[in-house]
């Protein structure tokens, strides 16, 4: 199984090197967006993988912040899984960028405070800065004997979850503003942009990090793990279905009367050419069997399945953000005004894009594992007051 | 059936006359001003030709405006409001600015300035058509420029909309909130591409911006970056007009300053029967269309 696996992620490797080296080499051109549909699927990857950190995040607060005793022997899985899901997202931007080597630019030259992709980066710095200092202080804390010792670090612990739950909010909730705020696209722009993407990145983070404890907690017959993975079932299973509920608040608001310019982008979504994303992918994998899996059922492998069902299918909501937003003409007769192949508002990711695709999470696994056999972080060790 | 109708008309014309002449004889009753008011009425007719409003035909027209462009040259840049205004009674479709500007700047495949919509009405082969010119709207208030995280787009002191291709990063963020999908991004596909040898047109520089720019490697600008309208910025600072108006045959294009009053541009977005795209967005754009 294991042996397996490794060959796996070393074909996902080689696979995905090809991919970097295309886009290294050739630029764009081997990309499947165009002048229309601006942003693929590496913007999809990158919103999928930054809410995945930000849920990831918010479920170590429990820990650092609250001291929910419960959590307290994950916390630092939950801040590893936070640090790898955020070098996968930027990685994700950064080849999506037309020219990657100016990327420094965002913090040299940054446009604020009118951009709030300006905004989102520097946010997002900063939450990287602190994710990197309380992952320090984390593993500082585990290997400490010392009470005297230990009660400082925590309470610096405490300190960096306390800013770092408004940074979580406020970066992601930006990812989702930078969205929010084009007014001239009538399926981004609403309030509750903002909020689904929180949501999402609380459902998707938290199922994300229910799947790697179910599935790799070494300690698996205790009661504590028990107890654990229950209580991680409920929060993936409510936070799932507030996101359905939001996201029936969005579409039955938007479909229901409205113009066909605002409607246009979700009946794409719903009827259009890739309507299995949503029912199949999202409702079907990503909301029904899941929920029905949570509950009904109690084994740790059952809530990991469903868990798993969340977090991969989670990519069809992403996807279902960027894409049909951007297949509507914004002036009539646009379609047809110049015809070439960048300007249609067809998007396919190409084979390049599914090669850097498959490379970001054969690195976001990599790092996972490499993690996971130095830093010990699916066994448990000491409590954080024992 | 003649008979009904002239039989209404003469009695409309009878009531007229008859309604006229009251009017005419009690209005001094309410009016002071209207005794001397017989020669000072003038209508003004707000669809009449360009031609015939400024006078001359379009080619003393063009001359003027250049003189126009020359005029405001001499001003300080930021008391020059350059605009555009296009006359869709006159477009024909032709696409003759489209092709100019592609080869006045340069333009890869994929890339396009000045696209011309072609909307048809009607279901075929009942069908009628109309033509919409569509260059970057130079907005007074951009959506596209507060987007930019780097501040590589901006508003010029003139009002031209421009990019600074050694900046941009090619996020494409301000594609997606420009309201007239103008903005353009540079893949790098070539006119040569599949062929055994390169074609000599792709080895032509553009000079936007008043740079030479190659497209030799990905990555190297303005490959790998958001291109748009400049409205030939690098033409006007020369005195020159817009490429797209030198090519138009139907003389339909007119440009100049706006902030000069004796301006042929000026005459024309003054009148009425003037408008803007999605004026409902608020963006003030600078291209007009005579309607």
């Amino acid at each position: 199984m294991k042996k397996l696996f490794y060959v796996l992620w070393i074909i996902g490797l080689l696979l995905g090197g090809i991919g970097v080296f295309q886009r290294l080499t050739t630029g764009h051109l081997l990309a499947g967006y165009g002048s229309r549909v601006v942003w693929g699927l590496w913007v999809a990857m990158y919103i999928y993988f930054i809410g995945l950190s930000a849920g990831a995040f918010l479920l170590s607060s429990l820990v650092y912040v609250f001291r929910v005793k419960m959590f307290e022997k994950v916390g630092k899985l939950a801040l590893v899984t936070a640090l790898i899901t955020l070098v996968c997202a930027l990685l994700a931007i950064w080849f999506d960028l037309g020219h990657m080597w100016r990327a420094y630019e965002v913090i040299t030259r940054p446009n604020l405070p009118s951009s709030m992709m300006a905004w989102m980066i520097w946010l997002y710095t900063a939450y990287f800065i602190l994710l990197l200092a309380e992952t320090f202080y984390a593993f500082k804390l585990e290997n400490n004997n010392d009470s005297a010792q230990k009660e400082a670090l925590s309470k610096k612990l405490r300190l960096l979850g306390s800013i770092g739950i408004p940074l979580a909010i406020a970066f992601h909730g930006g990812v989702g503003a930078l969205f929010g705020v084009v007014s001239s696209n009538p399926m981004w722009h609403s309030a509750l942009t903002p909020i689904f993407f929180l949501v999402g990145a609380i459902a998707s983070g938290s199922a994300l990090f229910t799947m790697i404890v179910a599935f790799f907690w070494e300690e698996r017959n205790s009661a504590y793990f028990d107890e654990m993975i229950q209580l991680l079932a409920k929060i993936v299973l409510i936070s799932v279905l507030f996101d359905l509920l939001l996201e029936w608040a969005e579409l039955s608001i938007a479909l229901w009367m409205g113009s066909p310019e605002h409607t246009f982008g979700y009946r794409e979504m719903l009827f259009g050419e890739y309507w299995y994303v949503f029912w199949i992918l999202h409702i079907l994998l990503g909301v029904m069997v899941p929920v029905f899996l949570l509950a009904t059922r109690k084994k740790p492998f059952a809530i990991g399945l469903a868990s798993l069902l969340v977090v991969f299918t989670f990519i069809g909501v992403r996807l279902n953000i960027v894409i049909p937003g951007l297949v509507t003409e914004k002036i009539h007769g646009e379609a047809t005004a110049y015809i070439h192949p960048r300007l249609s508002y067809h998007y396919f990711p190409s084979s390049m894009e599914w090669l850097v695709a498959i490379f970001i999470v054969s690195v976001g696994i990599g790092l996972f594992v490499i993690g996971n056999r130095y830093l010990k972080l699916t066994q448990p060790k000491h409590s954080l007051n024992s | 059936m003649d008979t009904p109708k002239k039989n209404s008309r003469r009695e409309f014309l009878t009531k007229f006359s008859v309604a006229a002449l009251a009017g005419a004889t009690l209005s001094p009753l309410f009016s002071k001003e209207q005794d001397t008011d017989s020669d000072a009425v003038e209508v003004r007719n707000f669809t009449e030709s360009i031609e015939s409003l400024l006078g001359g035909d379009y080619t003393n027209i063009k001359l003027k405006m250049q003189d126009d462009v020359r005029r405001a040259l001499k001003k300080p840049v930021d008391q020059r409001r350059w605009g555009m205004a296009i006359d869709l009674r006159k477009c024909v479709g032709c696409n003759a600015c489209t092709v100019a500007c592609i080869s006045e700047n340069a333009l890869p495949p994929g890339v396009v300035y000045r696209p011309v919509i072609k909307e048809e009405i009607g279901t075929y082969p009942n069908v009628s058509k109309r033509n919409l010119p569509k260059p970057c709207m130079h907005c007074e208030e951009p959506p596209c420029t507060e987007v930019c995280p780097v501040g590589a787009t901006y508003k010029r002191k003139d009002g031209i909309v421009v990019v600074d291709y050694e900046t941009c990063i090619g996020c494409r963020y301000c594609m997606t909130a420009c309201p007239y999908e103008h903005r353009m991004f540079d893949f790098g596909e070539k006119y040569g591409d599949g062929l055994p040898f390169p074609a000599k047109y792709d080895e032509r520089p553009s000079f936007e911006y008043e740079k030479e720019w190659k497209r030799d490697k990905p990555e190297e600008s303005p490959i790998g970056n958001v291109r748009k309208c400049t409205f030939c910025l690098h033409r006007l600072e020369e005195g020159l007009l817009p490429q797209c108006l030198t090519t138009c045959i139907a003389g339909a294009n007119y440009f100049g300053d706006l902030n000069d009053p004796d301006s042929v541009i000026a005459k024309i977005v003054s009148r009425l029967n003037v408008t803007v795209l999605k004026k409902e967005m608020g963006t003030k754009p600078k291209v007009y269309y005579i309607i």
